[in-house]
């Protein structure tokens, strides 16, 4: 050691391997805090399927006149039965999400591309960011701009579509007026999951190794056919689980749809006619302030359908994901 | 003063595979004990038994014993956070702590144990582990300078540092130039020299230069194929180990044949 | 053997093949520029509708006020059409309430899983429901609560707290998710240069782990909570929406933000009789709803704002 040594050596007496060790209870107690983190992810999931299912049980159990009475005023007598009423709310909520996802998916597969493959860097940074605030605006707004805005001055486009396409059955007319109809409600919510499935496709696109893309322009390709042979299938997992996202979202969003459909209870493709279908979540929140103890059973039993239709499409788009990491 | 290391039958697992086998080492107090050997040999691992650090990574465990001054480091009543205090460790990389000045740097082994230190015993404690690690000249004047702002070589050395600053009885240097140019690799080397006064040190190097130029005694690892464990093939003095070593496996070694 | 003669003029594309390609590409080109296009459309116009239409009623009188005393169009005692103090102490104090809730669990619930659980059974499945609680829906988070206040404290109960575990079931899976990758990114060297110390293994995750990835931590909170912050349709159902201000969180309804803007849409119009005053104005529901909407956007973007100057600072120290 250096001379100018300014602390003495401690003597050393026996061992101090066994001796106890400050802070070692503190070390217990820390792990014991987060294993309990952990496990109460578990208990609050099973806490929700249980609480449900507990509010939906008269609907199984209860007084069975009482039930079908209740969806009948629900429905305006016409449902009678928890299936009866659910069907066409499912299909209406799966409707909606699926065309606003079919809106939305070439959008924003073109969005990310231009962000990470077209756009100088500097004017990508803006728009990346631009993108991830998009992302955070409430949807209570989307609903009031699509309720005020959108609804009156996208007429004319439907009423064209309708002229011209109505040959299509999807687009049979005549368009309502105002269109507070599936077909607006799936344009907000495409542009609501816009940026969900964006910033993650951006991401991915982003991650493209730059070998395989300069493989690909070494061959002469042009940018459009290296996009196809080198970013486009490397991201071709991340796309689809993104969209799967985008589709959860949309499958469980209340207030757009609350604020701009006009509802209904039929199986019906007519996307531009009014009081054609309804969603489950916009049904929910629609009847909830009225109803009675039975009433929001039911409603509650329908909450459990939706609950179920999202955590398989979340699950699928996690598959997705995890057979692309290997 | 220095502490002696016993290890006797020491077979080191990850998970279910042996890593290592049957090691039978005596490092004596107050020298440099120099771990060379080809890559995948378990130089490293054997190391990081030596103050228990291999049983960090899940599902790494080892059986046989390590005494330290006669005492079983992997005895029942034993904490493996006591062991560390006694058996300091400095890594490849130099990893001070980022959110930390050069001098909370070097204070980190005491106050991170919740221990309080009046600030002239703070002071006269990083004057003291600086000195020892000969970077006081070099930072005196930044002390509250973030210790990653330092260079490399001035990082390891800040590294050693705050390892000898927990006063313990052996150090354990993990290929701790391997990072470094060559200055910088040469002033931790002359460090290393005046360190053994105080400290056992055993130091796994890639380098053969820098074994025979520091260490008293050599260790020569091997192992007989990929995914074989591996095993001590050859133990000695420095100066046999590479001049005169009567094994075949470690001359081929040290004469560059293989490795 | 005689070397076969390659014709490579055989393999040139054709002249016109490499103008149909090279038109393919100009179409690619313009079909992405487009969809940019027509994707920024509805974003501009949904801002700017916000922003002109939400600046015309929005003051101090407007902010300072809750919505008692309001009747029909008619102007209050103090001169303006009503206002948001209310849901902006109401958003406030739920938020909180939330925050209180899903950081700890979130930020102890990552720690376990990066720093103890290793690739245990036990740590897969919370993987897995973690995924799967960030899928739930927001208005199931909405019954959840409420059924469980009403098993729990007694049928039909509302009240603010319960509209913090709403959002908190919604809050959590972010915060577990950004903790997670915080902690994924502090260098292995860290947690072993500290345990070689000598070290216990609880203060090395508090003081060096977490300490390392706080800046992380707490930019990936604000954006969760920027996130929930406008959440209504839980809100709906487990808080409720009164026009008086209430400052109890734990009993009684309170309004927020987002249930106020949805509330004054659907009044859609206020009452003005023939002999009211001169100062009525039939259309301020949603005069109110755009204001309390642009003050909800201002809010989230600071918030978004703010977490993002977080993250900046610490990529930028880390260099």
């Amino acid at each position: 050691m250096t001379t100018t040594t300014t602390q003495p050596s401690p003597t050393r007496g026996e061992s101090t391997l066994t001796a106890p060790v400050a802070g070692k209870r503190a070390d217990k107690v820390f792990k014991g805090v987060a294993l309990a983190a952990g496990v109460l992810i578990l208990v609050v999931l099973a806490a929700v399927s249980m609480f449900l299912l507990v509010q939906a049980w008269p609907l199984i159990g209860g007084d069975q006149t009482a039930n079908s009475e209740t969806i009948s005023t629900f429905t305006g007598g016409k449902a009678h039965s928890f299936w009866g009423y659910v069907g066409p709310l499912l299909f209406g909520t799966v409707l909606v999400a699926a065309l606003a996802l079919v809106i939305a998916f070439f959008v924003s597969v073109g969005i990310a591309l231009f962000i990470s493959h077209y756009a100088p860097r500097r004017l990508a940074a803006v728009l990346s960011y631009i993108v991830d605030l998009l992302a955070a605006i409430p949807s209570v707004i989307y609903g009031l701009w699509g309720g005020l805005v959108l609804v009156p001055s996208i007429y004319p486009f439907w009423n064209w579509v309708a002229q011209y396409l109505g040959w299509i059955p999807l687009f049979a007319g005549p368009a309502s007026n105002p269109p507070r109809t599936v077909a607006t409600v799936a344009l907000v919510l495409a542009i609501m999951i816009l940026p969900i499935i964006t910033s993650m496709a951006r991401d991915i696109f982003q991650q493209t190794p730059k070998l395989l893309e300069e493989a690909a322009l070494g061959l002469g390709a042009t940018k459009w056919e290296m996009i196809k042979l080198a970013v486009l299938p490397f991201g071709k997992s991340g796309i689809v689980s993104a969209s799967m996202l985008g589709l959860g979202r949309a499958l469980g969003e209340t207030m757009a749809v609350l604020m701009i459909l006009s509802p209904g209870l039929k199986y019906s493709f007519k996307l531009l006619q009014a009081s054609q279908n309804q969603t489950i979540a916009a049904n929910i929140a629609a009847q909830y302030p009225e109803a009675d103890s039975i009433g929001v059973s039911v409603l509650i039993g329908t909450g459990l359908v939706l609950f179920v239709l999202t955590f398989l499409v979340n699950l699928l788009a996690r598959r997705i994901t995890e057979k692309a990491g290997k | 003063m220095g502490q002696h290391i016993d290890v006797n039958h020491l077979n080191i697992y990850y998970g279910s595979f042996l890593a290592v086998e049957d090691v039978n080492l005596n490092i004596e107090a107050n020298k440099v004990t120099a771990f060379i050997g080809p890559s995948g040999c378990g130089k490293s691992t054997v190391l990081r038994t030596l103050d228990r650090m291999h049983e960090i990574t899940p599902g790494a465990y080892c059986t046989g014993e390590v005494l330290l001054e006669g005492q079983n480091l992997y005895a029942k009543d034993v904490d493996p956070v006591a062991v560390r205090r006694d058996v300091g460790m400095v890594f490849q990389r130099p990893n001070p702590f980022p959110t930390m000045s050069i001098r909370q740097n070097v204070l980190a082994g005491v106050t991170l144990n919740n221990r309080s230190i009046s600030k002239s015993d703070a002071d006269d404690l990083v004057e003291w582990a600086l000195r020892g690690a000969n970077l006081w000249n070099e930072v005196k004047d930044r002390l509250d300078n973030p210790g990653i702002g330092l260079s490399g070589g001035q990082q390891q050395r800040l590294c050693i540092a705050r390892a000898v600053a927990v006063h313990p009885q052996v150090l354990l240097m993990d290929e701790p130039c391997s990072a470094l140019d060559p200055i910088s690799t040469l002033a931790v080397e002359d460090l290393i020299n005046e360190l053994k006064q105080d400290y056992t040190i055993v130091i796994v190097t890639h380098n053969m230069q820098q074994a025979a130029r520091i260490a008293d005694y050599t260790a020569f690892f091997n192992l007989k194929a990929v995914g074989q464990p591996g095993h001590l093939e050859y133990f000695a003095d420095t100066t046999t180990m590479f001049n005169n070593p009567q094994n075949e496996e470690a001359e081929r070694y040290v004469s560059g044949h293989f490795g | 053997m005689s070397q076969p003669t390659i014709d490579f003029d055989k393999f040139k594309p054709t002249r016109s093949y490499i103008a149909a390609r090279k038109r393919k590409d100009i179409v690619m080109r313009v079909l992405i520029v487009l969809a940019f296009i027509v994707a920024l459309i509805p974003l501009i116009s949904l801002l700017w509708t916000t922003v002109v239409r939400g600046v015309t009623r929005l003051n101090w009188d407007f902010l300072s006020h809750n919505m008692t005393n309001v009747i029909g169009g008619n102007p209050t005692p103090s001169g303006g059409y009503g206002g948001i103090l209310h849901a902006v102490i109401g958003t406030l104090e739920i938020t909180l309430g939330a925050m209180l809730i899903s950081i700890p669990v979130g930020v102890m619930c990552a720690v376990y899983l990066i720093e103890y659980a290793g690739k245990s059974r036990l740590a897969t499945t919370i993987h897995l429901l973690v995924d799967v609680m960030s899928g739930i829906p927001s208005i199931v988070a909405g019954l959840f609560a409420y059924s469980m206040f009403a098993l729990v404290v007694g049928p039909g109960t509302i009240n603010g707290f319960e509209g913090s575990v709403a959002l908190s079931l919604l809050m959590i899976p972010t915060v577990v998710k950004t903790t997670e990758e915080m902690l994924k990114i502090v260098p292995n060297d860290l947690r072993e240069a500290s345990l070689a110390l000598g070290v216990t293994k609880q203060r090395t995750i508090t003081k060096i782990v977490l300490r390392t990835a706080l800046p992380g931590i707490v930019s990936g909170s604000i954006l969760a909570i920027a996130r929930v912050i406008g959440e209504t349709a839980p809100l709906l159902m487990t808080a409720g929406y009164i026009v008086s201000t209430n400052m109890n969180l734990f009993s009684g309804e309170m309004t927020t933000l987002p249930v106020y803007v949805y509330q004054e849409y659907s009044k859609y119009r206020a009452n003005c009789s023939a002999e009211a005053a001169t100062g009525c104005v039939t259309t301020i529901p949603m005069e109110r709803a755009w204001s309390a909407a642009l003050v909800l956007i201002l809010l989230v973007l600071i918030l978004n704002l703010i977490g993002r100057i977080v993250a900046r600072v610490f990529s930028a120290k880390k260099k």
